[in-house]
């Protein structure tokens, strides 16, 4: 086991509160001391997996809002400019896009992008609170599998 | 073609074209500088062009196919882009990351299950 430095970062100690799941992953991807030495070591920083975490926010309040758009959605473009739910979903993916890319400039892909997958984690939670879904037992052993998997993720792409 | 092999083979190609949108997005993001301006480059416009039609494919497979069946299809993109890492930017990987991956495929099959 490396030793962690004692004092965290400034990004994510604000940002992510200790009893959100994803508060492991960052946990676990703390850079080492030597990765604070030497800042053009390959990696992945914690400030990428912050911002992919946040893009995951913005995925999932697209994803609501594409849900309800696709039951208009067709292929006449012009019906499509005018559907509400489209246009707001594309603009939250926007800015998905846009974190997602400032993300990458430090970080793997193949770390990186499978943390996406948080998405599927908040959009369940969001559908039994917002929608008054009946909490699923399938989707609840889903979920907390993916959370999993993205911490033992995290804990690869630590250098 | 019956909608729903229709619908499997939307979200697959909306995987497949949305992995490539990720390689491209990383390409692009590379290239970026302090400048704003830096952020109108080739790469990340394809990049972003992939991404929508990936949307455009996925929606329109969403529309006619069970979710059940077509997460595990969205979720083959991880396994795409796991790839394409290799293959074109030589990511390492250790043992954690197929680990965490296999997990988060089944993680991403049982929430379809339960849909």
């Amino acid at each position: 086991m490396r030793e962690r430095p004692q004092s965290h970062g400034r990004h994510s100690q604000t940002l992510i509160l200790p009893w959100n799941p994803c508060y492991s992953v960052l946990r676990l991807s703390t850079p080492t001391v030597e990765r604070i030495e030497q800042p053009k070591a390959p990696g992945t920083t914690r400030q990428s997996i912050a911002l992919v975490f946040l893009c995951t926010l913005l995925g999932a309040a697209a994803q609501i809002l594409f849900k309800r758009a696709s039951a208009h959605f067709s292929l006449n473009l012009v019906e499509d400019a005018t559907n509400v739910w489209l246009i707001l979903g594309l603009l939250l993916y926007g800015g998905f896009t846009l974190l997602m890319v400032l993300a990458l400039r430090q970080g793997e892909l193949s770390m990186l992008y499978p943390i996406i997958s948080l998405t599927y984690v908040w959009v369940t939670l969001l559908s039994y609170t917002m929608l008054g879904e009946k909490p699923n037992m399938m989707k609840n052993v889903g979920i907390t599998v993916i959370v999993v998997g993205v911490a033992v993720l995290g804990r690869g792409g630590r250098r | 073609m019956t909608p729903l092999v229709k619908s499997i083979l939307l979200v697959f190609i909306g995987g497949v074209v949305g992995s490539f949108g990720a390689v491209f997005l990383k390409l692009g993001a590379e290239k970026l500088t302090k400048s704003i301006w830096s952020f109108l480059n080739i790469q990340l416009a394809a990049g972003v062009a992939l991404y929508l039609l990936s949307t455009v494919f996925y929606i329109l497979g969403i529309k006619g196919g069970q979710l059940s069946v077509l997460y595990p299809m969205v979720s083959l993109g991880y396994i795409w882009t796991l790839l394409w890492s290799r293959l074109f930017f030589k990511e390492g990987f250790p043992p954690q990351k197929f680990i965490g991956l296999g997990l988060i495929l089944i993680g991403v099959v049982f929430v379809g299950l339960g849909g």
